[in-house]
């Protein structure tokens, strides 16, 4: 058994910053003490770095998959972000979609995703006011 | 066709499938294949690994970079003393298990390389070789 890979909480978001090889029941452990993570802090969503990852075979694509399915009947939305262009190819061409897991390019992009889209009152009032002194 | 180096593991756990990752790739490169190329071959290789390890109770890797004169590629022969596969063409086809994974080990990597070969029969176990060019 290898060492985990380490949890960071910002704010109501869990960020995972996958920086090594990632054995298989590293990769288990993983997604076991995410689901335990979101429960225990009420995260409402889930940033997987994997920009250190060199390859993303049908196991980590697996994992990555279940993770974002857990997380969804948990209550938090996952985002894939940092994935390198080489190993969206081969991905591809393994026959890895991962469909229903949400991506973005880097940690920023996948953290502004995560962010609530309604807006506030005041946005609203700013909008409203910029769009009468048009008319 | 001379070979320049070589070098055999044993896999038996989940970090010696790591560690194929690991040599797969040292050699893909010493090969001169392009980033896409290696991502693809080291994916085909731990997929191949994975499926040594699980199906055909573990096995031994060889892998080799080799040369026409011309060009150079990368070689990697995955032979365990396993069960063997019954039914090739079914275990050829994405999506069909035997196990718990997702069905994509061969399928998938035979996609992913330049030359794919597969010798099994029930009760003999299974050696799979691949094999990818520089361009």
């Amino acid at each position: 058994m290898t060492e985990s890979v380490p949890i960071l909480k910002i704010g109501t978001t869990l960020l995972v910053s996958i920086q090594v090889d990632l054995q298989d029941d590293t990769a288990l452990q993983l997604q076991e003490d995410l689901a335990d993570r979101i429960t225990r802090t009420g995260a409402r969503g889930v940033i997987i770095d994997i920009s250190g990852l060199e390859i993303v075979d049908s196991f980590i694509g697996r994992m990555l998959a279940a993770v974002a399915a857990i997380s969804r009947v948990l209550d938090a939305q996952t985002v894939v972000v940092g994935m390198r262009p080489a190993v969206a190819i081969t991905m591809v061409e393994l026959g890895l979609s991962l469909g229903g897991v949400r991506t973005a390019l880097d940690v920023e992009r996948g953290l502004a995703m995560l962010e609530p889209d309604e807006e506030s009152a005041e946005d609203v009032l700013l909008a409203a006011a910029a769009e009468r002194e048009q008319r | 066709m001379t070979t320049a180096t070589l070098e055999r593991l044993a896999v038996s756990t989940d970090a010696d499938v790591v560690r194929v990752r690991q040599a797969v790739r040292t050699f893909a490169q010493q090969a001169r294949l392009s980033l896409v190329d290696q991502t693809k071959f080291v994916t085909a290789a731990s997929e191949l690994a994975r499926n040594m390890l699980v199906y055909g109770g573990g096995g031994d890797v060889e892998v080799e970079v080799v040369s026409d004169g011309r060009r150079t590629g990368v070689r990697a022969a995955f032979a365990d003393e396993g069960p063997g596969i019954p039914d090739l063409d079914l275990a050829l086809t994405d999506g069909w298990t035997s196990g718990g994974g997702l069905g994509l080990g061969l399928s998938g990597s035979r996609r992913l390389v330049g030359q794919f070969s597969i010798d099994t029969a029930p009760g003999a176990g299974t050696r799979v070789e691949i094999a990818t060019w520089s361009r």
